[in-house]
């Protein structure tokens, strides 16, 4: 079924927007990711306008975290104060990421910083999680259990706050910093930042596996309504009848995402979402290393 | 006898055949095409008629050509190349005007029926459609930017040639069919029939065949110009809705 769109000016098929939705949902519930990084080059591909891809994912991802985070709630795997504090930084971080990438289009070349940004990230990211949820898996079936880190030097800043359901008691300190980082590559990279983000809490901030896909989902809602209120009132690229075939999708797939996400094991949950950034950050490297069988591009003047 | 002679100079230039007037008659399927929220292409059918006072000319045979132009705007065409290892966009160059979409159907093989003079004076060929000022002093190719914009937009049907597409009977009635495809943008599309003899345009016809969104998505299209705020908000509520919804629905289905 052909439906024609308001806003991006195509006409596409419904169900395959459904399915696209579904799948990057199910990918969103179960790992606390809200899929912009995988949808938004789909949209490309079948032919929406970058712009409005853009901003209409960011739509779409406030549906399927809404709908994976009521679905953590109710298991209690949310750290709302966490999220809170992270959310309080990321907001910062998003605000200068914006002045950073302003900055960087005046002296041009954004398109090939972002490209860089992504693989140099998910690459290191996708890497080192992937190493070491390996080791942890070896363990896990060889009996011994991975010694968990007492003390460093994270525990010694003050404006010590108690996170009661991540279990850890901490300086609020690292995770405004993680919040801030994020935003600044989240709005540098016109994402909303989970596969930045739970890496960071996991690694960084010691946060149990589990809490941390909720968590995440809850200070993405967040980031995104922000991002989709921006793009809808600045360069009017949200298109609403795609936003709604994606999220009908999303919301379902979400909640089938976290169900699967429940039933695994942390090891598994982190070895499957490095494997996942991984093909991704491959697929970006591909494209800046190989020719492409079209060299020209065509743009709207004035865009990026 | 000087008198003699002018009035056989009058006789000889009445005698000769006057430049026969041929006019369009022109019907279209549809003057105006709605794009609707299942708008999916749309069939432009053209059908004409060559009215005359005269008889048919002697000489080159009848040809006819059909344009339909969409909005023109300027567009930016970017080159990648090689540079330390990567392929990054270097060349950029901007095309004054190109339409977003633009067909022409010929009655022949396009070389037979228009010649480059004639083109030149009344754009007709795709690379003629476009307008293309000045390429920076860098750029030596500029015209390989205007070609791969031709290719793309091509490969997509939004540029078409469309060559033996027009039937004409007795050098009177013709007719032809042109795609427009699904995505479409909104505005006049500018419809322009050629009546050739010999490669020289003898007679032209223009008309403009309206394209707009209508109902649900003209709705959604001017709140989401004229009340973007309201239409960011609406856009948040749905989604949240929706998310509230599935997880409803979800935990009705488990118990």
């Amino acid at each position: 079924m052909q439906i024609y769109l308001p806003i991006a000016e195509v006409s596409v098929n419904a169900f395959l927007l459904l399915g696209l939705g579904g799948l990057v949902g199910i990918l969103s519930g179960m790992f606390g990711v809200g899929g912009g990084f995988l949808m938004t080059p789909l949209l490309f591909f079948i032919g929406i306008p970058p712009a409005v891809a853009v901003a209409t994912e960011a739509n779409q991802i406030v549906a399927s975290s809404f709908s994976g985070v009521l679905a953590h709630l109710k298991r209690k795997t949310v750290d709302l104060r966490m999220g809170t504090v992270l959310l309080i930084g990321g907001l910062i971080g998003a605000a200068l990421g914006v002045m950073v990438f302003n900055y960087l289009k005046s002296l041009g070349q954004v398109d090939l910083l972002v490209k860089l940004c992504y693989v140099i990230f998910l690459g290191v990211i996708g890497g080192l999680m992937f190493i070491e949820s390996l080791k942890a898996i070896r363990q896990s079936k060889s009996g011994k259990r991975a010694p968990r880190k007492k003390h460093n030097w994270i525990h010694g800043l003050p404006f010590k706050m108690r996170f009661r359901v991540s279990g850890l008691y901490i300086s609020v300190i690292p995770p405004l910093i993680v919040g801030v980082l994020v935003g600044i590559l989240a709005a540098i990279m016109g994402v909303g930042g989970g596969f930045i983000m739970v890496p960071a809490m996991i690694y960084l901030l010691g946060m149990p596996t589990k809490v941390v896909v909720g968590t995440s989902l809850f200070q993405i809602i967040f980031v995104t309504a922000f991002t989709t209120m921006l793009h809808a009132t600045t360069n009017y690229t949200v298109d609403i009848v795609l936003a709604v075939l994606l999220l009908v999708g999303g919301v379902v797939g979400a909640q089938i995402g976290t169900r699967i996400g429940v039933k695994m094991k942390a090891e598994q949950l982190r070895i499957l979402l490095a494997i996942m950034v991984l093909v991704v950050c491959g697929k970006l490297a591909t494209e800046l290393l190989f020719q492409p069988s079209e060299l020209y591009s065509i743009g709207a003047v004035g865009g990026h | 006898m000087g008198k003699l002679w002018s009035i056989l100079l009058v006789t000889l230039l009445l005698a000769l055949p006057v430049r026969a007037e041929e006019d369009i008659v022109l019907g279209l399927s549809q003057a105006e095409v709605s794009i609707t929220t299942n708008f999916d292409g749309s069939e432009i059918l053209i059908f004409g008629a060559v009215k005359r006072e005269t008889r048919i000319p002697d000489g080159p045979p009848l040809q006819v050509i059909a344009t339909i132009a969409g909005p023109s705007t300027a567009v930016n065409v970017r080159r990648k190349e090689k540079k330390l290892g990567i392929w990054v966009n270097t060349d950029t160059i901007i095309i004054d005007r190109a339409p977003s979409f633009y067909a022409v159907a010929t009655s022949g093989p396009f070389k037979e029926v228009l010649n480059d003079i004639e083109d030149l004076r009344y754009r007709i060929s795709i690379p003629r459609a476009i307008r293309s000022v000045g390429a920076p002093m860098n750029i030596k190719d500029a015209p390989s930017f205007t070609n791969a914009l031709i290719r793309i937009r091509s490969r997509s049907d939004q540029f078409q040639l469309l060559e033996n597409a027009v039937t004409i009977d007795e050098q009177t009635l013709f007719r032809a069919a042109i795609n427009l495809p699904a995505a479409l943008t909104e505005g006049d599309y500018t419809t322009r029939i050629f009546l050739t003899r010999g490669g020289k345009v003898v007679a032209q016809y223009e008309t403009a065949i309206d394209v707009r969104k209508v109902g649900l998505e003209r709705w959604l299209f001017n709140m989401s110009r004229q009340q973007s705020f309201l239409y960011g908000l609406m856009s948040l509520a749905i989604a949240i809705a929706a998310g509230w919804g599935a997880s409803a629905a979800f935990s009705v289905f488990r118990r």
